[in-house]
C-alpha cells in the first residue's frame, strides 16, 4: 500500500563550519514520515538527531537535500512563504521555551497574535486550547508559577495555536520526571489521535518511544541506523546502535562467563505461554535467565529474555531446538553478541 | 551659603539635563543595542560588516573621557544647540557621551534572552521584526530597567563633570563655590544632593525591575 507522505527528507546533509574546521551533524539522511503517525528519531546526545528535527522545519537550512513537507518543498520557499509553512507546523522543546513575562494564556496567544489574529478572537481560542491540555484553570499564571509538566502542557497548547499539521516534540519529556513524562505522552498520544496531528518525536530515551511511537528511526553519529515499525525493531534490531538502545545497561559485565547464551523474543501471542518452563521441562536441561524484561507496548505484550544455556553442547542444541519450534524469536550467541 | 531657590534651579537643572539625555541616549542608544545583537554573528539576522562598524564606533565613543569627548564636540554642540554652554546645550554632548553607553547595556540585557525562546518563536513562524518588539525586548524588560537605572546615574555623573565647562545644574555650584572658590560646605551640601538623588533613581529603578519581573511571581 503507498502510504501517505507528509513528510520527506532526502539525502539530508548538514554540516556546521565551526573553529574547529567543519563539523557534520547529519550524513545523507532520508526519511519518508506518514501522514497522521507518530514517528519517533531516537539516538544519543550529539547523534544530530536536533538538527535532524530542525531541518524538517528549517530553523537550520540543510547543507545539501531536500525537505518536503506537505507536498512544499521548504528549500524552494520565498521566506515569506517559509513563515507560512512554519506555521503549519508546532514545536516543543525541552526547556518549553515559554515566554516568562507573559501568563499562560499570553503565552497561547503568541503565535495567533503575530499570524495577525485579533486579539479577542486570539484568547477565545487559547481558552479553547488549555481546555484540551485540562489548565483551564491557570490561564493567568505565569510560567515561573507553573511546573514543569504545567509548563509543557502550556507548550503544547500553543503549538497547536495555529492548527498546526504536524507537531514537532524535541526531547519534550526529558527535563520531566516519569509520572509528568507518562502524562505528557498520554497527552500527545490523545492530541494524534483526536486531532489527527502527525508527530514527530525527537528522545534519547527508548521508554518514550516504546509508549507512543508507531514507527522509529535510529540515527548513529549523523546517519540514519536503523527505520521500521517500532515493534519490529525492538524485537529485532539489525544495528549496533538499536542493540546499544535496546539492550540493558551493563549487562556485559553479568555475561563474563559461559559459552551458550540466547536471547528470545516475545511477541503480543507467546509472552503469555510458560516458554521457557516448558522447555527446561521437555529438555530436562536447566537455564539460567540473566535478564528478563516484557513490556505492553500498544496493547499488546513485547519482551525479551536473554539465557545462559547448559554447558553441554548437546543439551544447549536440544533446547534451541525446542525454541525454534516455539512461537519466538531466537538468536543464539555467546555473552558478547549480547552488547 | 547660597539661598534655597538657587538650590532649587540647580537641582533643576541636573533634574532636566539627566532627564532630557536619558531620554535621547534611549532613542538612540535602544535601537543601537538591538541593532548590535540582531546582526552579530548567532544574531536573528546576522550582518558582520554591519556588526563590526557599529561596534567600532561605540567603542571610540566609549573610550573618549567624557570632558574631553564635550569638548572636542563643541562646534557640533553649537550646531545643534546654537551654544555651547549652559544646560540645554549640555544635552548635546551628554547624548553623545551616553548613547553608545545604552547600546552596550540594551545589548547585554538583551542577550541574557535565552535562545531557546526566540527559536520558539521562529519555529512559529515569527519574523525579525516580530522577535524583536514581542520576544527579546518584552522578555528583556526587568533587565533593561536594572540597565536603565544605572545608566540615569552614570548620565547624572558626567552632568556633575558637566560643571567644569559651564554645564550647569549641581556639578557648576560645586565647581564654582567648591572647587574655584574653595568653600568646601557648599561643594558638600551640592555632593549629597546629588548623592540622594542617586539613590532616588537606583531604587526607583531597581523596584521597578523587580515589579514588572513576572518570573518573581
Amino acid at each position: 500500500m503507498e502510504q501517505d507522505c507528509i513528510v520527506r527528507i532526502q539525502n539530508l546533509n548538514k554540516t556546521f563550519r565551526g573553529r574547529a574546521g567543519t563539523v557534520t551533524a547529519l550524513d545523507g539522511v532520508s526519511l519518508d514520515i506518514y501522514r497522521g503517525e507518530i514517528f519517533g528519531i531516537i539516538g544519543l546526545s550529539g547523534a544530530g538527531k536536533s538538527t535532524l528535527v530542525r531541518c524538517i522545519n528549517f530553523l537550520e537550512t540543510p547543507t545539501e537535500g531536500t525537505v518536503t513537507v506537505d507536498g512544499q518543498e521548504l528549500g524552494s520557499l520565498s521566506k515569506k512563504a517559509l513563515l507560512e509553512a512554519r506555521r503549519s507546523m508546532g514545536m516543543i522543546f525541552q526547556q518549553f521555551n515559554l515566554l516568562q513575562q507573559r501568563t499562560a494564556l499570553q503565552n497561547i496567544c503568541f503565535p495567533l497574535e503575530i499570524a495577525g489574529m485579533k486579539k479577542a478572537d486570539a484568547e477565545k481560542r487559547a481558552r479553547e486550547l488549555l481546555e484540551i491540555v485540562s489548565l483551564s484553570d491557570r490561564a493567568d499564571n505565569y510560567p515561573s508559577q507553573l511546573s514543569g509538566g504545567q509548563q509543557q502542557r502550556v507548550a503544547i497548547a500553543r503549538a497547536l495555536a495555529s492548527n498546526p499539521k504536524i507537531l514537532l516534540c524535541d526531547e519534550a519529556t526529558s527535563a520531566l520526571d516519569p509520572t509528568t513524562t507518562r502524562s505528557i505522552l498520554a497527552l500527545l498520544k490523545e492530541i494524534n489521535k483526536t486531532l489527527g496531528i502527525t508527530i514527530i518525536v525527537i528522545t534519547h530515551e527508548m521508554a518514550v518511544i516504546e509508549e507512543i511511537c508507531q514507527r522509529v528511526a535510529i540515527i548513529d553519529s549523523s546517519r540514519i541506523a536503523e527505520v521500521g515499525p517500532v515493534e519490529q525493531v525492538f524485537t529485532r534490531p539489525q544495528s549496533a546502535m538499536a542493540k546499544q538502545l535496546i539492550y540493558p545497561d551493563g549487562k556485559r559485565d553479568k555475561l563474563a562467563t559461559g559459552k551458550h547464551y540466547c536471547r528470545i523474543v516475545f511477541d503480543g501471542n507467546s509472552s503469555f505461554e510458560p516458554v521457557v518452563s516448558n522447555m527446561v521441562l521437555e529438555c530436562k536441561a536447566p537455564v539460567n535467565i540473566m535478564f528478563a524484561d516484557t513490556k505492553d507496548i500498544d496493547g499488546r505484550a513485547y519482551g525479551q529474555m536473554i539465557l545462559q544455556l547448559p554447558e553441554d553442547e548437546r543439551a544447549a542444541k536440544r533446547a534451541l531446538a525446542y525454541l525454534e519450534t516455539q512461537n519466538v524469536h531466537v538468536e543464539e550467541g555467546d555473552a558478547d553478541a549480547f552488547t | 551659603m547660597l539661598s534655597p531657590e538657587l538650590w532649587a534651579q540647580s537641582l533643576w537643572e541636573t533634574l532636566y539635563m539627566v532627564i532630557v539625555s536619558t531620554a535621547v541616549s534611549y532613542l538612540i542608544g535602544l535601537p543601537l543595542g538591538l541593532l548590535l545583537v540582531v546582526t552579530d554573528k548567532g544574531g536573528i539576522r546576522p550582518m558582520p560588516p554591519l556588526n563590526a562598524v557599529l561596534g567600532v564606533i561605540v567603542n571610540i565613543l566609549r573610550s573618549i573621557p567624557f570632558l574631553i569627548l564635550a569638548v572636542m564636540i563643541t562646534p557640533m554642540t553649537r550646531a545643534i544647540a546654537g551654544k555651547a554652554i549652559g544646560t540645554t546645550a549640555m544635552i548635546v554632548p551628554l547624548t553623545v557621551a551616553a548613547a553608545p553607553y545604552v547600546a552596550r547595556m540594551v545589548e547585554s540585557s538583551i542577550k541574557e534572552v535565552p535562545f531557546g525562546v526566540i527559536e520558539a518563536a521562529q519555529s512559529m513562524g515569527a519574523t525579525p521584526w516580530q522577535i524583536v518588539w514581542k520576544v527579546l525586548v518584552p522578555e528583556a524588560k526587568p533587565s533593561l530597567m536594572v540597565g536603565g537605572a544605572i545608566s540615569i546615574v552614570t548620565i547624572l555623573g558626567y552632568s556633575a563633570m558637566a560643571g567644569f565647562i559651564g554645564g550647569g545644574g549641581l556639578g557648576t555650584v560645586a565647581v564654582n563655590y567648591g572647587y574655584n572658590r574653595y568653600n568646601f560646605e557648599i561643594m558638600l551640601v551640592a555632593v549629597i544632593i546629588i548623592v540622594i538623588v542617586v539613590q532616588i533613581f537606583q531604587v526607583c529603578g531597581m523596584w521597578l525591575a523587580r515589579h514588572l519581573d513576572k518570573r518573581n511571581r
